[in-house]
């Protein structure tokens, strides 16, 4: 399998031209930093383009709360360049330290714990140029923080997995960012307890950072809770949050963050296990806790319980003579289904086919359907 | 044609009382905020169900006949507009709250359902839908969901789109589709994103799900007044720089003052150029903090006064000056048309000196309110509709402003839309291959182009004139607008 690396929007679309040229029924796969492999590894049949080369920023203005970058440019090189001015990427992109991209985090729809104050990627996205399944370069949306011209393109790239287009360049809006964090963590010994908590602090008059919960092994649960702001008014916030939680720790400094980074670059997944993203609701997680007791899962509640996060070893039965590498996918396809939740997979083995990376639930597929014809007519890109 | 076998199978559809037709009926549908435009539909229809909206798309493109969805009529850029010999279908008793779900902080509603009745179920909760247009008593969450509609308070939470979860719709060929879920996160291309904004033309939606939010615990409610209007520019730049992130960041040139004063008598302070507003919101300790990083902003900003609200009739006396601005324009002049484009924060002060070098140059009166924190213009064009050629000289300096937000690298328009109104400057906006996409789009979605045909691409019929004076409710005093 051949790999292509371009250095230019011309060579992103002579490489898309080239595809059916080459050999007919072959696809091309954009990849940015390849830390979500799932989704990243070529499968047979696949071409990768290789956005690595189309990196740098190309324009930031902090008094407009405003960048654009190319899309290969890592999430760690842009995120020092908005901490020099005070600012941050509010959606708060996993996997920086892996080698994230922003074309990656775009198309794969991600974002971390701290979007829970301000939205996700899709909200922070303000304009996209990409070159689309014809080879032809577009542009949706634009470069000012508020536009309301013509159909939403950059909205729509989200979560798009490259089968548009492949994105070449990024307006994104940000946000100043807080001067300190504060963060309460506290642990139940019944999940239910821990679950009461949550709720009360999702519906609470507050501005919380992130607010996750991390379900033990024990049926224990805890909760954390993420506050950003200005130093001098993080000790009374915080004391609200612990009379929400009914206690809790509070943690300043790096023990405060480390958590935190833990989660936004999956360091609590053991290596080699597939993890999943399926988006979800509060009031769902017991659901979803009961269900997923048949398979091997560590999970992870993020943004107060809009999505879950869960690990699991590749094998159902771990090792055991027979199964097959992937078949647990296969499993929770079937159990996310049942709940009418969708999924996908971020890490995982190569074996697993382009066409079981979303499990579970879909919706709209009639209107993704659609689209897809209008960007991609030929099938030069990948298709879910 | 067809037209008359259309009537009778919606003549069948819907009972006598549901389905419009005499001249006398259809008249208050010709029109919708931008009054200078009217056309005649065939017919009006009001289904209750969705299923009977679902049935009318259906029949409409079997018989290839276009149609209208419309919310209260309220857009401002002609987007419910009746195509002529078209179906205008009235969402407005489409208007229940299905499900509201204080723990989940989530709504399910029907599109004719009224922004602000959305906060006013979620309130006893501390909860509220956060998108604020002004005309928020009266404008529909479907008319909303198709303009990606915005408010004062757009900063620091985002329009319309940033609080749509999911949308039902029936596109406009009757396949009816469920577009996102109701988490905030979603697996897949953000499909709610992409309807969200498009204007009618990929057909109604039929039920949307809203995000809510809780409401602020503490306001801190601003208002600096300032000799020049590029001091107030200034300061808003200050605050940016600052790290603060206000809630509201707003800005009244003289003209717009006069007439808030006239109107509702806000009571500025004397002699200002313009008037900054600052809003901070959120927990009272962090707001208490940013409260003093303000002051000091607001006081180095060469501000010679500055008022603070003490308590929340204080606040409404602010935004109602604010908010009442665009209608009290009217008192000076019954004629005015208003622009929406959009330029970077930074390029403010060009842009509102080159507007005030147009208004010297075209003998026109510029009033100027604006979401000075998004960059997002309104300038308001006062001309007398008797005087001839007036109009067409307001429609031409209308006109400019927007090549100018184009020039800026800004947008022609921050949140009411391209509609009927703005649709040649559209291609002005984007590239060719960019409008070829999104017209093969269109046409994807509604192969017919049945779904609000003739807006937001140009063609079609000559294009209209600008929004001209006040809707009628505004006339009345029921809505106000920004
Ligand atoms: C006084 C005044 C103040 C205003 N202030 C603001 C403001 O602050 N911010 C702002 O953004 N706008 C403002 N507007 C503009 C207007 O209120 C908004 O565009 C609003 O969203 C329109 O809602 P509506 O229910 O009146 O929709 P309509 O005018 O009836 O329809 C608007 C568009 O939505 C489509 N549509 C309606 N329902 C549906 C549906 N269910 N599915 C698909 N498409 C649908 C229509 O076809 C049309 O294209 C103001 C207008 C006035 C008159």
């Amino acid at each position: 399998m051949s790999t292509v690396v371009p250095a230019s929007f011309d060579e992103v679309q002579a490489a898309v031209r080239a595809v059916r040229a080459a050999h007919a029924g072959a696809r091309l796969l954009p990849r940015g930093g390849g830390s979500k492999p799932a989704l990243s590894a070529p499968r047979v049949g696949e071409e990768v383009l290789d956005l690595s080369a189309l990196a740098g920023v190309v324009e930031y203005n902090p008094g407009e709360y405003t960048f654009t970058a190319l899309a290969g440019t890592r999430i760690v090189e842009v995120r020092a360049l908005l901490a020099a001015q005070g600012q941050y990427l509010p959606f708060d992109p996993p996997l920086a330290e892996r080698g994230a991209t922003l074309g990656g985090t775009v198309a794969a729809g991600l974002s971390g714990a701290g979007r829970y104050r301000f939205g996700g990627v899709r909200d922070f996205i303000l304009g996209v140029r990409l070159v689309d399944g014809s080879g032809e370069l577009v542009r949706g949306g634009g470069k000012v923080v508020k536009n309301a011209a013509g159909f939403d393109i950059p909205k729509l790239m989200v979560g798009s997995l490259g089968q548009f287009g492949v994105l070449v360049e990024l307006t994104f809006k940000v946000f100043p960012a807080s001067v300190a964090h504060t963060t309460v963590r506290r642990r139940y010994a019944a999940q239910d307890a821990a679950l009461t908590a949550l709720g009360n602090v999702y519906t609470a008059r507050l501005d919380i950072d992130s607010l996750d919960l991390l379900p033990g092994s024990d049926g224990s649960a805890t909760v954390a809770v993420r506050l950003g702001g200005l130093p001098d008014a993080l000790p009374a916030r915080a004391e609200h949050v612990r009379g929400l939680l009914e206690g809790g720790d509070i943690l300043t400094g790096a023990d405060e963050s480390s958590g935190w980074q833990s989660a936004a670059e999956f360091a609590w997944v053991p290596a080699g296990w597939i993890v999943t993203k399926v988006p979800l609701t509060p009031r769902r997680i017991p659901a979803l806790e009961a269900a997923a007791g048949s398979l091997q899962t560590v999970r992870r509640y993020s943004s107060g319980g809009n999505v879950a996060w869960l690990a699991m070893p590749p094998e159902r039965n771990s090792g055991a003579a027979g199964e097959e590498k992937g078949s647990a996918v296969q499993e929770l396809d079937r159990i996310l289904a049942g709940l009418e939740l969708s999924g996908l997979v971020v890490f995982g083995p190569p074996e697993l086919s382009r066409s079981r990376l979303r499990i579970g639930w879909r919706s709209g597929q009639a209107f993704e359907q659609r689209v897809k014809a209008v960007f991609d007519p030929a099938g030069r890109l990948p298709s879910y | 044609m067809n037209s008359d076998t259309l009537t009778d199978a919606l003549s069948r559809l819907y009972p006598a009382d549901r389905i419009l037709r005499k001249p006398g009926e259809l008249a208050p549908y010709e029109s919708d905020a931008l009054t200078a435009l009217r056309r005649r539909p065939l017919a009006v229809v009001i289904p209750q169900t969705q299923n009977e909206v679902i049935e009318t798309v259906r029949l409409c493109h079997r018989y290839e006949t276009p149609f209208v969805a419309r919310g209260s009529g309220t857009s401002l850029s002609g987007g419910s507009l009746p195509v002529p010999d078209g179906i205008v279908i009235a969402l407005n008793r489409l208007n229940r709250i299905i499900r509201l779900d204080p723990q989940e902080r989530i709504a399910i509603v029907e599109p004719g359902v009224v922004n602000l009745d959305i906060s006013r179920a979620a309130a006893p909760y501390d909860l509220h839908y956060a998108p604020d247009p002004s005309s928020q008593q009266i404008c529909t969450i479907g008319g909303n969901v198709a303009f990606n509609s915005g408010g004062a308070h757009c900063l620091k939470y985002g329009m319309t789109s940033n609080h749509i979860l999911s949308i039902k719709a029936v596109l406009p060929d009757g396949e009816v589709v469920q577009l996102g879920s109701e988490s905030a996160e979603g697996v897949g291309p953000d499909l709610p994103g992409l309807f969200v904004g498009s204007e009618g033309l990929f057909g109604i939606a039929l039920e949307i799900a809203v995000r809510l939010l809780p409401r602020p615990q503490k306001y801190h409610t601003l208002l600096a007044a300032y000799r020049t209007l590029e001091a107030a520019g200034d300061a808003v730049t200050r605050v940016v720089a600052s790290g603060l992130l206000p809630g509201a960041l707003e800005i009244m040139d003289r003209l717009a003052i006069q007439a808030a004063e006239a109107a509702v008598h806000p009571n500025y302070p004397q002699g200002a150029e313009a008037v900054l507003i600052v809003e901070l919101e959120g927990e009272p300790e962090e707001v208490a903090e940013e409260t003093r990083r303000l002051d000091e902003v607001i006081r180095a900003s060469g501000a010679y006064e500055v008022r603070v609200a003490q308590n929340a009739a204080d606040r409404l006396r602010i935004w109602k000056g604010r908010k009442s601005a665009f209608s009290a324009v009217g008192r000076l002049s019954s004629d005015y048309i208003v622009q929406d484009g959009v330029v970077p924060r930074g390029r403010l002060g060009e842009a509102l000196a080159e507007i005030r070098r147009l208004s010297g140059q075209y003998g026109l009166r510029v009033a100027n309110v604006f979401h000075a924190g998004d960059g997002n213009l309104h300038p308001l064009i006062l001309y007398d509709g008797r005087a001839a050629g007036a109009l067409e000289r307001a429609e031409k300096l209308a006109g400019e402003i927007l090549q100018l937000c184009i020039r800026y690298g800004g947008s022609i328009t921050g949140e009411h839309g391209v509609g009927m109104e703005k649709r040649d400057y559209l291609p002005r906006m984007y590239g060719e291959a960019d409008m070829d996409m999104m017209w093969k789009l269109r046409c994807a979605v509604d192969p017919r182009q049945i779904a609000n045909r003739g807006k937001m691409f140009p063609g079609g019929e000559v294009s209209s004139p600008f929004s001209t004076g006040m809707h009628p409710l505004e006339r009345a005093g029921v809505i106000s607008r920004e």
